[in-house]
């Protein structure tokens, strides 16, 4: 398959003389594109700060100033605007990027700590309705007749509410915390995967390779996973980068409503929420975890992009 | 054509059941005693057993399907507990609120994305082009209720005492006239109950009931608060709407028979109008249909930034106060409104390509 790939495309790397795969080829095309490799660089940094975070944090994300010792007191109150040395702040005041929240804790190492929390986010519930979603779309494109029809109408149903607002009545079920809004989120993205996974399952069914291995005697668990399912990588792929960004969106608007993290966690979306009424008075709480919540969601949607565009054998010349 | 729609209805009919059986089940499985939600924690067991019965809580689950069913055929969505007026009397009140600020989304949308889109796809690789598509990757990854909130910071504290000063909140500065049409064209409100709600529904689309009284007061003040919750719900749809139009248009104008119409002597803007733009229009309306669901969903969040009570804020109200029969009627209302635009968006499939007609 990989053999078969190279040589279809017409670029220029294929033709050279050293042989790669897909994935070497595809890396060169991502590097290639501006915007993907912004997106790249975006999430290295985020990668970097939530790994690193205990360490880069100048403050415990949940202590209060009041609770620091030698902390001068007159400057432990609530809301302070961000204090930097650098751009004139005076020198006594004690330095704090970002200012303190409503509860006198340091905001930027809160929004540190958020990224490490966002990026989990993204992960688990993606991972999560990628596991169900493609074992859901295998059985059905692979099986089709009365089960194929079962299973896409179920996921026809979950598609036809607006994502965020049967998230949120099924986190009124689960009851309000991120655990169940990351599961909330998990279950209404399943569909898009399915139906990915279904699409490529029925374009492979058919072929050659898969009669063959039926024709040695391979079971059908055997087909789908390890014939069936490797085909199927690629959108799953592009599907699943372009689903964290979306996912990651979805959990900070329910912590935003107070239906996910609550708290202290310093989770982006509720930090917002929390201050969401003292945006005239202390915009700086309200404007820099929407900032970063649309930097992570940037990385990840211009990575997918990118991906897309790489991955895509038929875009091979094109730039 | 007739047969084409005709067909299409009927293959969403058993996604209409799904709906109604997913609604119906959801309600039924938020935890919580509904009773004391409704009647406070101390209400007696004796006044909950009668709760219950009145409301034919006690019944088999399956009766109470049937029975649900009945009703929403008939256009009775019950009594909500916490309002206690009639589920639909709000619907009518609350949807023209949510059904304004998603229209003027989608306008602010459309209006800004396609000609953007269009323009990025004339000059491709030019300054516009790049500038469109970093906007179109920004516009799609803001969250809504930061967008909104910075908005209002922006619009209604530092533009203060500027002309560009806009309310941070509400659907009309408190004291501006809004006589219904009905009352100014001196009708006498109807008893039918359909009319009735039709009548009020109309008169609570503040800029329609504007035009139709000749009210420029309501109308401009209308206007005024809609302008910024439009921008933040309409922002993501109007980058995903310039992005799909420029890579549909690139796509075509790429194409034989666009260099044939350049060669045959057509002016350039009737070649990208007339024969480009049409036919990256199908590719444009499913963007359009998909992201007018995504309007509803986003609507919870604008209301609740911008201090609107419509479908939205309301239901999410009643999700966390158990009002079942809100819950049951606000989330179907809003899931057949989806699946009649998918229907619509089908449908202008089929009348932009007519090959689609005959699978």
């Amino acid at each position: 398959m990989e053999e078969k790939k190279q040589v279809t495309s017409l670029d220029a790397e294929a033709l050279s003389l050293r042989p790669m795969n897909l994935w070497q080829l595809a890396w060169r095309r991502l590097f290639r594109r501006r915007s993907a490799l912004a997106g790249l660089a975006i999430l290295g940094v985020l990668v970097f700060i939530a790994m690193t975070a205990d360490w880069l944090a100048p403050y415990d994300p949940n202590l209060s100033m009041l609770d620091v010792e030698n902390y001068p007191h007159e400057y432990a109150k609530r809301r302070v605007p961000p204090c930097i040395h650098l751009f004139g702040c005076p020198r006594e005041q004690p330095q704090h990027l970002a200012g303190l929240d409503g509860n006198i804790r340091d905001e930027f190492s809160r929004l540190l700590f958020g990224a490490r929390l966002s990026l989990i986010i993204g992960f688990s519930t993606v991972t999560f309705a990628i596991v169900i979603g493609t074992i859901l779309g295998a059985v059905s494109g692979y099986f089709g007749g009365w089960i194929d029809n079962i299973i896409m109408r179920i996921m026809d149903v979950l598609l036809s509410f607006p994502s965020l607002l049967l998230a949120i009545a099924i986190v009124t079920v689960l009851g309000p915390g991120l655990i169940n809004a990351l599961l909330a989120i998990g279950i209404v993205s399943i569909p898009a995967y399915a139906r990915v996974m279904r699409a490529s399952v029925l374009s492979v069914r058919e072929m050659d390779f898969i009669t063959a291995t039926r024709a040695i005697g391979g079971s059908d668990a055997l087909i789908l996973f390890s014939r069936i399912l490797p085909n199927a990588f690629t959108p799953l792929i592009v599907q699943g980068t372009l689903g964290i960004a979306s996912a990651i969106l979805d959990a900070a608007a329910l912590s935003f409503l107070g239906l996910g993290a609550q708290p202290p966690t310093p989770e982006w979306g509720s930090m917002l929420g929390a201050e969401r009424n003292q945006v005239f008075t202390a915009p700086h709480l309200v404007f820099l975890p929407g900032l970063a919540i649309m930097l992570t969601v940037l990385s990840f949607n211009l990575l997918g992009d990118g991906l897309r565009d790489a991955l895509d054998p038929r875009l091979a010349h094109e730039h | 054509m007739i047969q084409y729609i005709v067909r299409r209805f009927l293959s969403s009919l058993p996604v209409l059941f799904g709906i109604l059986l997913v609604t119906f089940t959801l309600a039924r499985v938020i935890p919580g005693d509904p009773c004391r939600a409704i009647l406070g924690e101390r209400a007696t067991q004796e006044v909950c057993d009668r709760f219950i019965r009145e409301k034919g809580l006690d019944r088999p689950i399956l009766v109470q399907f049937w029975v649900y069913l009945g009703e929403i055929a008939r256009g009775d969505f019950g009594q909500s507990f916490r309002y206690s007026m009639p589920v639909t009397r709000l619907l009518v009140e609350r949807l023209p609120t949510t059904l304004e600020l998603s229209f003027a989304a989608l306008s602010v949308a459309m209006v800004i994305g396609i000609p953007l889109g269009i323009l990025a796809a004339v000059r491709h690789n030019s300054w516009i082009d790049v500038l469109t598509m970093i906007w179109a990757n920004i516009g799609v990854s803001m969250p809504v209720f930061w967008l909104g909130l910075m908005l209002a910071y922006v619009f209604s504290l530092l533009l203060k005492d500027t002309s560009f000063w806009l309310p941070p909140s509400g659907r009309l500065t408190p004291g501006v006239p809004d006589t219904p049409f009905y009352e100014v064209w001196n009708l006498s409100f109807p008893e039918n109950g359909f009319l009735a709600g039709l009548y009020v529904f109309i008169s609570r689309l503040n800029i329609l009931n504007a035009l139709l009284t000749a009210n420029w007061i309501l109308l401009k003040d209308a206007i005024q608060h809609l302008i910024l919750p439009a921008l933040a719900l309409g922002t993501i749809p109007m980058a995903l709407i310039a992005r799909i139009t420029r890579s549909a248009m690139l796509d075509v104008l790429g194409q034989d028979y666009i260099r044939t119409a350049r060669a045959k002597g057509l002016p350039y803007h009737a070649v990208v109008f007339k024969h480009a733009f049409r036919n990256s229009l199908i590719p444009l309306v499913t963007v359009i249909g998909l992201s007018l669901g995504s309007l509803l969903g986003g609507a919870v969040l604008t209301e609740t930034i911008f201090g609107l009570s419509g479908v939205g804020r309301t239901l999410y109200d009643a999700i966390t106060a158990r009002d079942y029969g809100i819950v049951q009627a606000f989330t179907v209302v809003i899931a057949i409104i989806f699946v009649i635009i998918n229907l619509i968006v089908d449908i202008s499939y089929a009348y932009l390509d007519p090959r689609i007609r005959l699978r």
